[in-house]
């Protein structure tokens, strides 16, 4: 309850000064009740601006600030910071936000505009008197993380998190952990093994004391908040012990079972019991329940079984549920690449020799189903003549996606390099409409694909792709010459944009946190929040956000564990304080406000009479409309203080 | 009825766009396009964008519609060419070839990924010329056997979109 | 089943045969083709032009013309028909404005209202009789008879009037494997024969004729099958030309979908092959395919 209170009013250059009298509103201003101060400056918010309020305070003994400037999503903050500083409570601050609600709509008419500002003073130092002292809420959080997403992103995150002393629990869908990068042949634009960079993360992550994997889990349920998540896991039925399973391989020999495998994007296929591929972590078997024929009949083969050393093969439904308590959580589920079947004009996947670029990183790496030799799928045959095609499904705002999947352009050029050196008297093209190098090294690879390897880039979308005896005939205009050129192809290889992994939308329903156009998890703020979302303590990495190399996934995976690591470090959250309070002796225990509370906030004690989690309860206010009985109201926000606040702008 | 008759402002136009209209093949083509707000932003452009509704600049050349346009070889400036002509003010475009050999398939429409449709832009072109009252095609110049054979859908169709 | 039913110029002149063979068919599959009494020309070809509302006032006047009837579809067989009535319609219900223009201007016509649905028979044979009762209904499976569906352009482009997928159309397909033909693709199924550039340049519609007849012939094709009275001639007629011009060409028929489904049917009376420029009863003889002389 402030009796010296000051009162700050801000010229805001001529934003504020050119349609009010500021001075009027600072002389009007210090004759209120409870003002002890009253004075204005040019930019309240500038340094020496701030510099007067703090002097006011100490000078004046002031306990309670009024600052009349712009709106206080700008600035209030800083006020409070000033207050905070010189050892005033902050929330005994109060903001008239003259600028925009007087001083810009009102620029036409300076005696009422300033009418209205000094009102609006008079309403802000009335709500102040009445404003008590408060602290923030010190919530405990649990100093631990889960991290959604098994692919690079994932694993650095949870290293980072690992290392620096936080449990961190990693749930992945598939089998292993490995994402997309564990299917590459070579990175660019370094050309290193993927698989011997990551299998050292791999393994130590799955070594660390600190982590956990869940893999082959999938998420269930999110409850609580920022500091306290519950998340309830499944763990899908693997049908094989996991505690016996050695991790041999056996049971894949014998398996009859032949289904395309996802590891190898479908131009190879696995067993129905499987470990996705040898470098696999953890290195365990699954059972796939669709086409394994003892799970769909119930009886029969079971071949596995017999033929497992360990004894691991159980065929019983070990689906069961985990509960975690986490402080924050890390999304990071990664991308997947639009099917070659979407696209009538380059046959509709009906052609076996028309694959995505992620098929044909099956084809090129050295541990893949045809060990590396570059062969056609139909027949094969070693190609000859290859054909890349770059934007299939991107920058086409009609018809598909209308943004660019960034990896593509370096992608490709490095697809058609390692094909050159494997096809060495092979002739590659790559049809484009830009080529985006945008990294570090990037456009020295471009020029080295070109120039070493002769490889032809033709300027132009191609129109279709169409089978004429047995070669694939590809059509198209280079925009460059202004000619039409066609390619008799053994292969084709297709650059399909990045879309984001099934599942994200149910995901980020139950994290409640956005999407952006795309589907692409939404950052807080584009430029310079990209790695939070505007849920606290959900943190966002990697291609989950939006397609990018594995360089800038890295970053951005480090830069949420950071983030993640910091929002712990205190070991409490700190919840701004203006919550809902119940007067006990008023509240008839009706339970209105228990119904109406969009958080889940207000419960019924045992004595009947509401209580309010201050956790989980964000101040919107609906439980004060709600109250009958006017029992429960908000901190600094109560019925009576709005009543002033009204009268005080109203009266004449 | 006035207001749903075409449009016949773009015929009291100077001199301009009559002279090039009538360049003859042969002619040396300009090595040099200077590009200024004057021909952007000029008459010429403002009256294609308004005749034939699409949003020519959204074109970044990706050159589909050229790669299926089934008339390519017999055109002097490729479906692709024409929009970028366009986009810079030429008027020249006027005289090409290619405006007069597209059938209006919408091969090129249907592929275009900024959904322009490169077959109004031609008929734009088109109707540039036929406005100043200069038909394309002269059915009294068709022998009477060869318009007795033909279906009269060819006849209107042809009548329709190369006579004023 | 009774439908309105527009049958344009040319159905009544050079195109009498896909007209008679069309009626006979559907009259066999139970559907009535009812002849609108009073009708003009559809204004072919859409015009493109966006201030060009009087080139709209024919084809909205045949649409006027079917809500009288007071059915919501109005039947055509004339690709180029089909595409300039459907244009229109999409025009109008899209634009008030030149709904209204267009209705203020034809004071003496009742006002149109955007009610009709303008269908291509093959639409009709597809969504509402089914090719399976189409297969049911077949009394001699053309079997052994190699065609080749061409699809032309109208039917299935622009996307907003197309009766199938633009970029893998598939009704032709169907409907001709229904009736126990060998149906061979070809990538210029759906590549424009030159329409009306054929008046003054056929050289060019030759050429195009060529091109499309031997990509079919090329797979083995012996038949082409249309469904648009332009494409039918450029693709017949001007076989003439194309021969000038690439004299190791061979001569192949083209005929419309509906004389396979009526020789399918064996309504052997409604083909209408003696107007062909290219006969097709040899090839049909050949396979046994048609009776008698």
């Amino acid at each position: 309850m402030p009796e010296r209170i000051g009162v700050f009013v801000c010229h805001c250059g001529q934003n504020i000064a050119g349609s009010v009298d500021v001075e009027k509103v600072r002389d009007e201003a210090a004759k209120l009740a409870g003002v002890v101060h009253a004075e204005d400056y040019v930019f309240m918010c500038s340094d020496p601006g701030q510099e007067l309020i703090r002097r006011a305070i100490h000078e004046k003994n002031l306990d309670g600030i009024v600052v009349a400037a712009c709106s206080p999503f700008l600035h209030k903050e800083t006020w409070q910071n000033i207050a905070k500083n010189t050892g005033l409570n902050p929330y005994l601050v109060e903001v008239a936000n003259i600028r925009e609600w007087v001083a810009w709509p009102h620029r036409n008419d300076k005696e009422k505009a300033t009418e209205k500002a000094i009102k609006m003073v008079e309403a802000a130092v009335a709500k102040l008197r009445s404003d008590v002292a408060l602290q923030p809420i010190k919530i405990p959080v649990k100093k631990s993380v889960l991290v959604i997403g098994g692919g690079i992103a994932g694993i650095q995150a949870a290293l980072d998190i690992a290392e620096a002393g936080l449990k961190v629990y990693l749930v992945e869908k598939d089998p292993s952990i490995g994402g997309k990068m564990a299917q590459l042949s070579e990175t660019f634009p370094t050309l290193d093994c993927p698989q011997c960079i990551l299998t050292p993360k791999m393994t130590e992550l799955a070594h660390h004391r600190n982590a956990t994997l869940l893999t082959y889990s999938e998420i269930e349920d999110v409850t609580g908040s920022a500091g306290n998540f519950k998340v309830k896991v499944r763990r899908k039925a693997t049908y094989v012990n996991w505690d016996k399973c050695v991790g041999c391989g056996s049971c894949m020999q014998v398996c009859p079972v032949e289904v395309p495998s996802e590891y190898e994007a479908g131009i190879a296929n696995r067993k129905a019991i499987y470990i996705p591929f040898p470098q696999a972590v953890p290195n365990k078997a699954v059972i796939d329940p669709m086409s394994c024929l003892r799970l769909k009949y119930g009886k029969g083969c079971g071949l596995c079984a017999k033929e497992c050393p360990a004894g691991a093969i159980s065929f019983k439904n070990n689906e069961r549920f985990e509960e975690l308590e986490v402080g924050a959580i890390i999304v990071a589920t990664g991308l997947e690449v639009m099917d070659a079947s979407n696209f009538a004009e380059y046959g509709h996947g009906k052609y076996k020799d028309v694959i995505t670029g992620l098929q044909f990183e099956r084809l090129l790496a050295p541990s893949g189903p045809t060990q590396g030799r570059v062969i056609r799928p139909s027949d094969g045959k070693v190609p000859k003549e290859v054909a890349f095609i770059q934007c299939v499904g991107s920058r086409d705002p009609e018809n598909w996606n209308p943004y660019c999947s960034k990896i593509c352009c370096m992608y490709t050029a490095k697809q058609a390099l390692l094909y050159k050196e494997a096809v060495p008297d092979g002739q590659a093209y790559v049809f484009y409409i830009d080529i985006r190098a945008d990294g570090k090294g990037y456009e020295e690879f471009i020029h080295r694909a070109m120039s070493e390897h002769k490889i032809v880039y033709i300027r132009g979308k191609v129109g279709k792709v169409y089978e004429e005896e047995g070669k694939l005939k590809v059509v198209a205009v280079d925009t460059l010459t202004g000619k039409k050129v066609e390619v008799n192809a053994d292969l084709v290889v297709l650059a399909t944009a990045a879309v984001p992994s099934p599942g994200v939308k149910e995901l980020a329903k139950k994290l409640r946190i956005q999407l952006s156009e795309g589907g692409w998890l939404k950052e807080a703020h584009l430029k310079l929040r990209p790695v939070e979302t505007l849920t606290t303590g959900v943190y966002i990495a990697g291609a989950a956000q939006y397609p990018k190399d594995i360089t800038d996934t890295v970053a951005q995976a480090s830069g949420a564990a950071a983030k993640a690591i910091s929002f712990l470090s205190k070991g409490y959250v700190e919840r701004e304080p203006l919550v809902a309070k119940v007067d006990e002796d008023i509240c008839s225990g009706c339970g209105n406000c228990v119904a109406l509370c969009p958080y889940g906030a207000v419960e019924l004690t045992d004595e009947r009479v509401a209580k309010v989690d201050e956790a989980l309860c964000e101040g919107c206010g609906a439980c004060t409309a709600a109250c009958t009985a006017g029992a429960i109201s908000l901190v600094n926000y109560d019925k009576r203080q709005l009543f002033d606040l009204i009268s005080t702008l109203v009266r004449r | 009825m006035r207001n749903i008759l075409a449009d016949s402002s773009f015929c009291s136009r100077n001199s301009v766009v009559i002279k090039v209209f009538y360049v003859k093949k042969g002619q040396p083509i300009d090595m040099v396009f200077p590009l200024s707000k004057e021909n952007i932003r000029g008459r010429f452009v403002n009256k294609v964008l308004e005749l034939s509704g699409q949003d020519i600049f959204a074109c970044y050349q990706c050159g589909k519609c050229s790669a299926l346009c089934p008339s390519l070889e017999r055109m002097d400036l490729l479906p692709n060419q024409l929009v970028r002509m366009v986009q810079f003010g030429r008027e020249e475009v006027l005289g090409s070839k290619t405006i007069w050999i597209c059938s209006s398939c919408f091969s090129c429409a249907v592929e275009c990924p900024k959904g322009i449709d490169i077959a109004s832009l031609a008929e734009a072109l088109r109707l540039m010329q036929l406005r100043l009252n200069v038909d394309h095609l002269d059915l009294n110049k068709i022998p009477t056997e060869d318009l007795e054979e033909l279906p009269p859908i060819a006849i209107v169709g042809g009548a329709r979109k190369f006579t004023a | 089943m009774k439908f309105p039913y527009y049958p344009g110029c040319t159905l009544k002149a050079q195109a009498k045969n896909f007209e008679i063979s069309a009626l006979t068919t559907c009259a066999y599959l139970g559907i009535e083709l009812e002849e609108l009494d009073k009708w003009n020309c559809c204004g072919t070809v859409y015009s493109l032009a966006t201030d060009d509302l009087m080139k709209q006032v024919a084809p909205i006047r045949v649409l006027i013309r079917a809500m009288e009837k007071g059915q919501n579809e109005l039947v055509t067989l004339c690709a180029m028909c089909y595409n300039t009535l459907a244009r229109a319609n999409l025009l109008v219900r899209a634009d008030e404005e030149k709904m209204e223009k267009l209705n203020s201007f034809m004071d003496d016509e009742p006002d149109y209202d955007g009610s009709v649905r303008v269908l291509h028979l093959l639409q009709v044979l597809k969504d509402i009789i089914g090719f399976e009762i189409i297969m049911q209904k077949v009394v001699r499976p053309l079997k052994g008879l190699r065609v080749s569906p061409y699809y032309g352009c109208l039917l299935i482009r622009p996307k907003g009037v197309a009766i199938d997928d633009p970029r893998d159309p598939r009704i032709l397909e169907d409907l001709l494997s229904a009736l126990g033909t060998d149906v061979i693709g070809t990538p210029e199924r759906a590549t424009c024969c030159g329409s009306y550039l054929t008046i003054d340049r056929k050289e060019v519609v030759a050429d195009n004729a060529y091109r499309i007849i031997m990509a079919s012939v090329e797979r083995g094709a012996e038949l082409l099958v249309t469904s648009c009275p332009l494409c039918f001639f450029n693709l017949d007629s001007r076989q003439k030309e194309a021969k000038k011009l690439h004299p190791e060409m061979k001569q192949v028929p083209i005929v419309y979908f509906t004389q396979l489904m009526a020789l399918a049917f064996g309504l052997e009376d409604s083909l209408g092959f003696e107007s062909h420029y290219v006969d097709p009863r040899p090839v049909l003889k050949e396979k046994g395919l048609l009776g008698g002389s």
